[in-house]
């Protein structure tokens, strides 16, 4: 049996979050990846780029071709890891292989969830996660007129752009009131599906799937309200959940997605989860949650690099945020997403010019920290008001300069602004 | 890690560290032929905070832990181990805008025209940034690594 100080399973953000985070703190620990995929290392976030025809298949690798051998790592490629042994501290590959380990990281990711209606498992009909998948739709674009997205969430709205982009009728249907609905409120919202519906995007809210017809492929698709729907092209793009089957049956802690503290460690000794598979803190609310996003994926597995090499680091930064763009139109958010009638008592302060499809609004708690923001058109420095979330900062003093587009350092009372800044400014100088 | 220091209370806002960090990273190197004749324009990778009469520029920091980079959803942005200067590689760049939200000194900016993103690179290969040697005020340090 092979053995490695330190054993990957998954091969996407996580994973190289890890090793690169394993490779500044210990340059010759042995580490071995288990990849399910035969695809060189490569981002998932890619896919919509990928099929718009933005980024090639060069291009679409997260890391150069020769990046497992700088890095010193021992690629299992195409092997997917069927058993994990916690007692003996190894995990066995469906081709029976079987490597120990010492510290032992679960990034196996999220799977696509597929609603179970009768139908979806004619050819046509498409997830919209990995290489794959997009290599699939690509064959099928040929000679096709008429597409349906089934959800109106991120991934659905992604596919949903680039298949109208491709020339594709395009129609999204969600079954929440309006798209997107987790993620931001309703305006928002609003703001977005008029981008889709001037695009020419059909967007069919409280509606679903009622029956498909067709024999090998889905030929027609009728909705809960009775519509009836010419289909070439069936993506189903609901989201994620966390991919866990591969410990589901053993002792380890599992509610909705792998349990991990801080240092990004399960409940089992020396074993590490991060990414789509892990339920991780959330600093806003300050609980677990699934927060399947690429950031969280590469900044958890760098945490757990260092604590499975022995050196205290915490992830206390993850929290749902996306930065996302539908037909020009930038959305960035981040943090709590609540409308103006809450029972938390956070005040909303909001900035509203729908038809030049401007948006900013802030959610504020009684000590005046922000909980969460979304911006709309005017994206631009948003991570100096995700720091304010991350610090804590009151930023009663100065709530009104939030909603102008330019807020920065500038508009901060002195003492906060150089406290923020102090490594970066020298003063005292006249 | 090598980095740019602002003396906040020398700055006079001018703004020409932008102007300056512009023809830096422009096509012709050449003040007049960067704004007139090149399209599109140069960009500038430095912003003067303005809430007057306070003024002063900043710049990307090259953090020891980058957000952008663990942000970055294409690989485009990495911290070079050896210089230590977070590095954009721009072909590589779909303008996700992900190094946006997290940079916590709003010092990525937005190249709308090409969708990409801009930012400092303490412009490599010289002794001294564009910014720094042509602050008229002296306003800004820049702290090499020794």
């Amino acid at each position: 049996m092979q053995k490695f100080n330190y054993l990957i399973i998954g091969n996407s953000a996580g994973a190289v979050g890890c090793i690169e985070g394993l490779r500044t703190v210990d340059k010759n620990g042995t580490i071995a990846v288990v990849s399910e995929e035969t695809h060189h290392v490569y981002s998932r976030a890619l896919i919509p780029y990928y099929l718009d025809g933005k980024v090639n298949k060069e291009n679409m690798h997260y890391r150069p071709q020769d990046f497992y051998q700088r890095a010193g790592v021992t690629l299992f490629s195409g092997q997917r890891a069927s058993q994990v042994h916690f007692d003996t501290k190894e995990v066995v590959t469906a081709g029976g292989e079987r490597l120990g380990y010492e510290k032992l990281l679960l990034a196996t990711g999220g799977k696509p969830i597929v609603p179970p209606i009768p139908g979806l498992d004619k050819s046509n009909v498409f997830t919209f996660l990995s290489m794959d998948d997009v290599l699939k739709i690509e064959k099928s674009l040929a000679g096709a007129k008429d597409a349906v997205v089934l959800g109106g969430g991120v991934i659905g709205l992604m596919a949903a752009e680039v298949l109208k982009k491709k020339g594709l009728n395009v129609h999204v249907l969600e079954l929440a009131p309006r798209v997107l609905a987790p993620v931001i409120d309703e305006t928002a919202s609003d703001i977005v599906e008029s981008s889709f519906k001037e695009a020419g995007v059909g967007i069919a809210t409280n509606n679903t799937i009622q029956e498909i017809h067709g024999q090998e492929t889905v030929d027609k698709i009728v909705l809960k309200d009775g519509t009836v729907l010419s289909c070439d092209l069936l993506v189903v793009g609901v989201g994620v959940s966390p991919r866990v089957d591969l410990v589901e049956s053993t002792a380890i802690k599992i509610q909705r997605g792998i349990v991990v503290d801080q240092k990004m460690q399960t409940s089992v000794p020396d074993v590490y989860a991060c990414g789509d598979c892990a339920s991780i803190y959330d600093f806003i609310t300050g609980e677990n949650r699934p927060l399947p996003l690429w950031p969280n994926a590469y900044s958890g597995g760098r945490v757990a690099a260092f604590n499975m090499a022995g050196k205290s680091r915490y992830y206390t930064w993850g929290t749902g945020m996306n930065s996302m763009h539908f037909f020009d139109t930038n959305i960035i958010n981040a943090g709590m997403n609540v409308s103006e009638e809450n029972d938390q008592n956070l005040e909303i302060i909001t900035k509203v010019e729908k038809d030049k499809k401007i948006y900013r609004k802030f959610v504020i708690n009684e000590k005046g920290h922000i909980k969460g923001f979304a911006l709309i058109g005017e994206i631009a420095r948003a991570g100096i008001l995700l720091n304010l979330i991350r610090r804590k900062v009151d930023v009663r003093p100065f709530k009104q300069k939030l909603l102008e587009e330019d807020f920065g350092y500038a508009h901060m009372h002195d003492e906060l602004r150089w406290q923020l800044l102090k490594d970066d400014v020298v003063l005292g100088v006249i | 890690m090598a980095k740019i220091l602002v003396k906040p209370e020398v700055c006079i806002g001018c703004h020409l560290c932008e102007v300056w960090c512009a023809v830096a990273h422009s096509k012709s190197k050449n003040l007049i032929k960067a704004f007139i004749y090149e399209d599109p324009k140069p960009l500038p990778r430095v912003a003067v905070e303005e809430d007057l009469p306070l003024t002063f520029p900043l710049q990307c920091r090259h953090c020891d832990e980058p957000d952008c980079v663990s942000a970055c959803i294409s690989g485009a942005l990495h911290k070079d181990p050896e210089s230590g200067r977070v590095i954009h590689d721009k072909e590589r760049c779909v303008g996700c805008y992900s190094c946006v939200l997290v940079c916590p000194y709003g010092n990525v900016f937005i190249d709308h025209e090409n969708r990409k993103i801009v930012k400092c690179d303490l412009c490599a290969g010289l002794d001294m940034p564009y910014c720094v040697s042509n602050c008229p005020n002296e306003a800004l340090i820049y702290v090499s690594d020794s």
